[in-house]
């Protein structure tokens, strides 16, 4: 149980809320709402749950966003050549793992800190789009584009499965892979993971292939929900994530956490605004208070690391 | 010389996690004298030195400096009282020049003074002059050769007023034109008043520099003569002189195919060089050598750490190449680590991970792991190791030290290796664990595996090895039997220049 004590923290956190609403404001508990709230952060959950291999890993991937911008025009460019809509999937999720593959050869070949790294590749990425695109958005999209084809609803709940069914699949590949066990180690003690015959660089550059991948993904489902793509999609998107996986209680330094944690701390982030806006709060507040949870959960990780080595030092 | 020595340390005992590096011992330096300290690793010279220098506090015991009894001593402390260490590995800051370096170690004041840059170049000059120095006070640190940096050390200790200097190991890394600088240096030090403690393995470079030596074992101080009224074998013989208990459980094992072997076998990164080295099933095979002599760097690149790139390894009589850890753990070699809370066993996964790590593909069955079976495989070496711990699933972070170097021990086993390399396998942990440790390695060897163990302690490696390998300067230089060995013969040979 102790080992659980951060994901727990946020979960309870976001049952206090959800109560204080049920309370208050029944009616956020409506159908249509949930609905929303769901269709609207599937995308972020996706790349969350992406960047929960990358911090578990000891690493940072802070061009997402970028990639996630790049990844959708993509998706709209292939569709309005006519390709159908599976061709366009894979082919975006290929230019996800190719944007990643490259973060992971300047990361782990090239040994640049991945804060630097995945810095000049959010610039590059955002700005060449820019340059590519003019600022253009992808318009008069084929009819199967929006939705898949399929109509709100039938779409809608294709998104929210293809984000759970992702989350599920990466809770088994970290707790029933060997890929997995060595995003682990490798996050905890690099030279540690190297004694033990797992080659850290192949693991790292994986580890940011799954993340290019999987924002692709996101990338993708999300641009159905509209009938254009924009070509600024995606700002801000690297810190939704991060602030999920660091509150759902992954370490910042690698080699300790959950999906589980991650998912709470996705709908934590995700439910206090729309939240607070039941509750009549001024919405101004919404930021703010999001910085506050953030900032919470680092601190409650310095105290447990604090207590950790005390226990320690009193076990011996 | 006067009668009030400069340093008088008595009584003094220092205990980590329960192993004892200091056991009561006493030093005493003069003013005017280079005084020798010799002894064995893990003698406790290290120890005695970083309680001077206010690095860590003893547990027992008084420190005096002209009378005065220190306590509490912190580094800030013992700098301004005068006291400086060289370290055989330059403490220095690599990116700033030679004279910001002679300035940091000795300017006083508050972070906000203001700077003179011209007077710190001109004392740096004057300082670097003075003791024979030819680089100028602009060079970068890190430009300087390793012999030019440790000057550069000592004219830093000399600028802070340094009364008390320790040098440890200073002429390890030193050519002979280097090292006749270096004495006639400390010789004007000595005759400016200076009270210099001097560490070295180099026995034959004591008569000429030193005054008295004393001589530590076993964390007490065994013998403090004058230099000229003893020889080296004398000294060795202090320094090795005990009893090998019989404690440990050797058993006679016929030893079987070679499991191992190397032939001028070297990497030159690493600094080995021409190893020739056969193991076989059911031996085990003590490295022994001093600290630096690259026992752990030819471990190293058995594992392919650091891959051989001269001779020829063989695996069961096969030539093979091993470029990665992945492949030697292929070819059935393991190696447990020597510094295990950092690399022996991941501290934030639980036991039963850390036990698989190394063989995870076995734990895999159509790419998914096992962890039934790894949950049964870490429970199985837990009881057959003694794994003091809550279950399987407790993080390897709240094992003991002994604990963890068990499960470091499992993980390897769990690879069922045809070679498994120990390096310092006991280090740092209690009685019991070792003994443990120890017998767990006799039913290891009667099953066959071919065991290299390497090891500072004399009497481990006298007791458990079936034959000893000595090491010195990144070559084998000497192999004993276990009949013939004896301790005076292993550190005469792990010595020698």
């Amino acid at each position: 149980m102790n080992r659980y004590r951060r994901e727990i923290a946020a979960a309870a956190a976001l049952a206090a809320l959800l109560a204080t609403v049920a309370l208050i404001a029944p009616s956020f508990f409506s159908p249509a709402n949930a609905r929303d709230l769901a269709l609207n952060n599937a995308p972020a959950l996706i790349v969350a749950t992406g960047m929960t291999f990358v911090i578990l890993t000891g690493q940072i991937d802070i061009s997402v966003g970028s990639q996630f911008a790049v990844a959708s025009i993509t998706a709209g460019v292939l569709a309005k050549a006519g390709l159908p809509m599976p061709a366009v999937a894979a082919a975006v999720v290929i230019c996800g793992c190719a944007m990643g593959a490259v973060n992971g050869v300047l990361v782990a070949r090239w040994r640049i800190p991945s804060i630097v790294a995945t810095l000049a590749m959010m610039v590059v990425l955002r700005d060449a789009l820019r340059w590519a695109t003019e600022g253009a958005w992808v318009q008069n999209l084929p009819r199967n584009f929006q939705w898949f084809g399929l109509g709100q609803t039938a779409g809608g709940f294709i998104i929210v499965l293809a984000a759970l069914l992702i989350f599920a699949a990466s809770i088994f590949l970290l707790g029933r892979v060997a890929a997995g066990r060595a995003v682990y180690a490798v996050g905890a003690s690099s030279e540690a993971a190297r004694l033990a015959g797992i080659d850290p660089r192949r693991v790292t550059f994986g580890v940011f292939v799954w993340m290019g991948a999987l924002t692709a993904l996101a990338a993708f489902v999300n641009a159905a929900r509209f009938a254009e793509v924009p070509g600024n999609a995606g700002v801000g998107l690297e810190l939704k994530a991060i602030a999920a996986v660091v509150v759902g209680g992954t370490a910042i330094t690698g080699g300790r956490g959950t999906l589980a944690g991650t998912l709470a701390g996705a709908a934590l982030l995700a439910v206090i605004g729309p939240a607070l806006a039941f509750l009549g709060v001024n919405p101004y507040w919404e930021k703010a208070l999001q910085g506050a949870i953030i900032l919470a959960a680092l601190l409650s990780e310095i105290a447990l690391g604090r207590m950790q080595r005390h226990a320690q030092f009193a076990s011996r | 010389m006067t009668d009030n020595p400069l340093l008088h340390a008595a009584g003094l005992s220092k205990a980590f996690a329960g192993v004892q590096a200091l056991d009561g011992a006493s030093f005493e330096l003069r003013s005017g004298e280079v005084h020798a300290l010799v002894g064995e690793n893990g003698a406790g010279k290290s120890t005695l030195i970083r309680i001077i220098t206010g690095a860590i506090e003893a547990d027992e015991g008084s420190i005096l400096l002209d009378g005065e009894t220190l306590s509490h001593l912190t580094p800030q402390e013992a700098r301004r009282r005068g006291i400086a260490a060289i370290y055989q590995q330059p403490q220095i800051f690599p990116e700033l020049s030679a004279a910001e370096n002679i300035a940091l170690g000795c300017e006083r004041g508050g972070l906000w003074r203001l700077i003179d840059r011209s007077a710190r170049r001109r004392r740096a000059g004057q300082l670097l002059e003075r003791i024979g120095a030819r680089f100028s006070p602009d060079a970068i640190a890190s430009d300087l050769t390793m012999p030019e940096q440790q000057l550069l050390e000592i004219a830093r200790a000399i600028g802070a007023d340094a009364r008390l200097l320790i040098m440890d190991e200073p002429t390890a890394s030193l050519t002979e034109a280097d090292v006749e600088n270096l004495f006639r240096v400390i010789g004007e030090l000595r005759d400016g008043g200076a009270g210099v403690i001097y560490i070295s393995h180099r026995l034959e470079e004591l008569p000429v520099i030193a005054d008295r030596v004393t001589v530590l074992r076993d964390g007490r101080t065994i013998a403090t003569r004058a230099m000229p009224e003893i020889d080296r074998r004398e000294l060795i013989r202090l320094m090795v002189g005990r009893e090998l208990s019989a404690v440990f459980p050797k058993r006679e094992i016929e030893p079987g195919v070679t499991a191992l072997e190397l032939r001028g076998a070297g990497c030159t990164t690493s600094g080995v060089s021409d190893v020739t080295l056969e193991l076989r099933a059911g031996e085990i095979l003590g490295l022994a050598g001093l600290v630096g002599a690259g026992r752990t760097e030819l471990a190293r690149m058995i594992f392919g750490l650091t891959p051989a790139d001269e001779g020829e390894i063989r695996v069961h009589g096969e030539g093979v190449r091993i470029e990665s850890p992945a492949d030697a753990i292929r070819l059935g070699i393991a190696y447990v680590p020597e510094d295990r809370r950092r690399h022996g066993v991941i501290a934030e996964l639980p036991v039963r991970a850390n036990t698989t790590l190394a063989a995870l593909d076995e734990f895999s069955r159509y790419g998914f792991l096992d962890l039934g079976r790894e949950r049964d495989t870490a429970a199985e070496y837990v009881a057959r190791l003694g794994i003091k711990t809550a279950s399987v699933d407790a993080e390897a972070a709240t094992l003991s030290g002994g604990n963890q170097q068990k499960v470091a021990l499992g993980r390897w086993l769990a690879t069922k290796p045809a070679v498994l390399i120990l390096d310092e396998p006991t280090q740092g942990i209690d009685i019991g664990a070792k003994a443990e440790i120890h017998r767990l390695m006799g039913d290891l060897a009667a099953e066959g595996m071919a065991i290299l163990m390497i090891s500072s302690e004399m009497p481990e490696i006298l007791g458990m090895s079936d034959r000893i390998a000595v090491m010195r300067g990144g070559r084998i230089v000497g192999l004993f039997d276990r009949a013939e060995a004896t301790p005076e013969r292993v550190l005469e040979l792990a010595l020698k220049e």
